[in-house]
């Protein structure tokens, strides 16, 4: 664990530096697929950074509505720089509408723009992992007899950080070894996705910090179960309707 | 796509999804799995907030333990740290409008890296009326894993940490959003 860095004055949230650090990769990445795929590079990106900025607007906004009276009192507020004060779920909605929006306006081709984003997901998910690895968050259940256990937050834990590293990572090789379909049909990136939610499925028994549903069903696991019926059903779809040619079908 | 491919697929599909549903219902978590990690104590949200028992610069001391029942913030600096400077009013202000609410605010003074006079000068200069603890030797920020100031825990009535914040100024609605859910869950 390793979640700050002192520099001088400053002290930097290594977790953020990760996360930067993959959105960086990332849509370098998605440049280099929208290229050979044949969508206009400057369009995708104009997409993946104004969602971007909507998504953290939509956080702070998300948050802010939520406490509305104290943010009624104090509207500056609003504009703090505190990363504590973002609703994650409203942002990655607002974000996911944006670029839905702006893809449309842009007619951005549906499939392919999905393929396109789906190298830049996946190494994100990397990212997204190693932030945990750094900040101790989503750490593992107990996990005494274990050779591989760490030694973290006063017990023996099973190292779900880095299991959910490695998925990803072997999510991303698979992606980029395979590109399932053929390029700009969507199957990749619902392949993507089905295995993401696949690994999420089956990590998230090994985590010690999971939102526990009624019923003791752990929430993360239950919404993936959902996005990978969803995903499966999607490919058996798209694998079977014509897709692949631009600008057949936009958004 | 051949018949048999598409057999190997559906086939393939199915078994997946078979898997996860089982998978997912032979993971859940009995219910003293999910009491369990509450009664452990670590200095970060969803642990019980390891116990102190500090000097207070006015005289007397205060125990951690003693203040269960009650939602507690615990913020952590020192007199020479410009973020705690800053941010202190908004405390203030803070603790003024939610202690007749039952909200405890506890300042620890990182006495083991500052002084007991420059303190009292912290003090007197911000007109700081909760609180102010001093952590001598640092025990108290080593057990809390004090790598930056300030840093506030926001703990509920049960004890156990809601919120971390590390580094600052927060503001007052930073604060005052963070106290909110700990009242919210007060009986």
């Amino acid at each position: 664990m390793f979640p700050y860095l002192r520099l001088g004055p400053f002290l930097l949230q290594t977790p953020g530096l990760a996360l930067l650090a993959g959105f960086w990769l990332g849509s370098s990445l998605t440049e280099k697929e929208s290229a050979r795929i044949g969508l206009k590079i400057e369009q995708v990106n104009g997409m993946i950074f104004s969602s971007l900025l909507a998504g953290i607007v939509g956080a702070r906004l998300g948050y802010a509505l939520q406490y509305f009276s104290i943010y009624a009192a104090n509207p500056s507020s609003l504009f703090a720089i505190n990363t504590n004060t973002l609703n994650p779920i409203a942002g990655m909605f607002i974000a996911i509408v944006f670029g839905f929006v702006y893809a449309r306006r842009k007619q951005l081709p549906l499939r392919p723009t999905l393929d396109a984003l789906a190298p830049g997901l996946a190494v994100f998910m990397v990212a997204f992992g190693i932030a945990h690895i750094l900040s101790g968050d989503a750490f593992g259940e107990p996990a005494k007899n274990l050779p591989w256990s760490i030694y973290l937050w006063n017990e023996y834990r099973h190292p779900s950080q880095v299991y959910e590293t490695l998925a990803a990572l072997i999510i991303f090789g698979l992606t980029q070894a395979f590109r399932w379909g053929q390029p700009g049909s969507g199957i990749n990136f619902l392949t993507m996705i089905a295995l993401s939610s696949f690994a999420r499925i089956f990590l998230e028994a090994f985590r010690g910090e999971s939102l526990i549903w009624s019923g003791g069903f752990r929430a993360e696991q239950v919404i993936s179960l959902i996005i990978l019926a969803i995903a499966l059903w999607m490919i058996r779809y798209w694998s079977q309707t014509q897709s692949v040619s631009m600008p057949v079908e936009s958004m | 796509m051949p018949i048999s491919q598409k057999i190997r697929r559906q086939l393939i599909t199915i078994a997946v999804l078979a898997f996860s549903i089982v998978w997912t219902l032979y993971s859940r978590v009995p219910e003293i799995g999910t009491q369990a990690l509450q009664m452990q104590a670590s200095p970060r949200a969803g642990f019980l907030a390891p116990e102190f028992s500090l000097g207070l610069l006015a005289g007397g001391d205060v125990t951690l333990s003693k203040l269960r029942g009650k939602p507690v913030v615990i913020n952590v600096w020192a007199s020479w740290c410009p973020p705690c400077r800053a941010e202190m009013p908004a405390l203030e202000k803070a603790y003024r409008i939610y202690k007749e609410m039952g909200v405890v605010v506890i300042g620890v003074n990182t006495t083991y890296q500052d002084s007991k006079t420059d303190a009292a000068a912290f003090i007197q200069e911000f007109g700081l009326t909760f609180p102010i603890a001093l952590d001598m030797d640092g025990t108290m920020s080593k057990n809390y894993l004090i790598t930056g100031l300030p840093t506030t825990f926001f703990v509920d009535s049960r004890g156990v940490i809601r919120n971390v914040i590390v580094g600052g100024p927060m503001s007052e609605a930073v604060i005052q959003t963070n106290i909110e859910p700990l009242l919210k869950d007060t009986p």
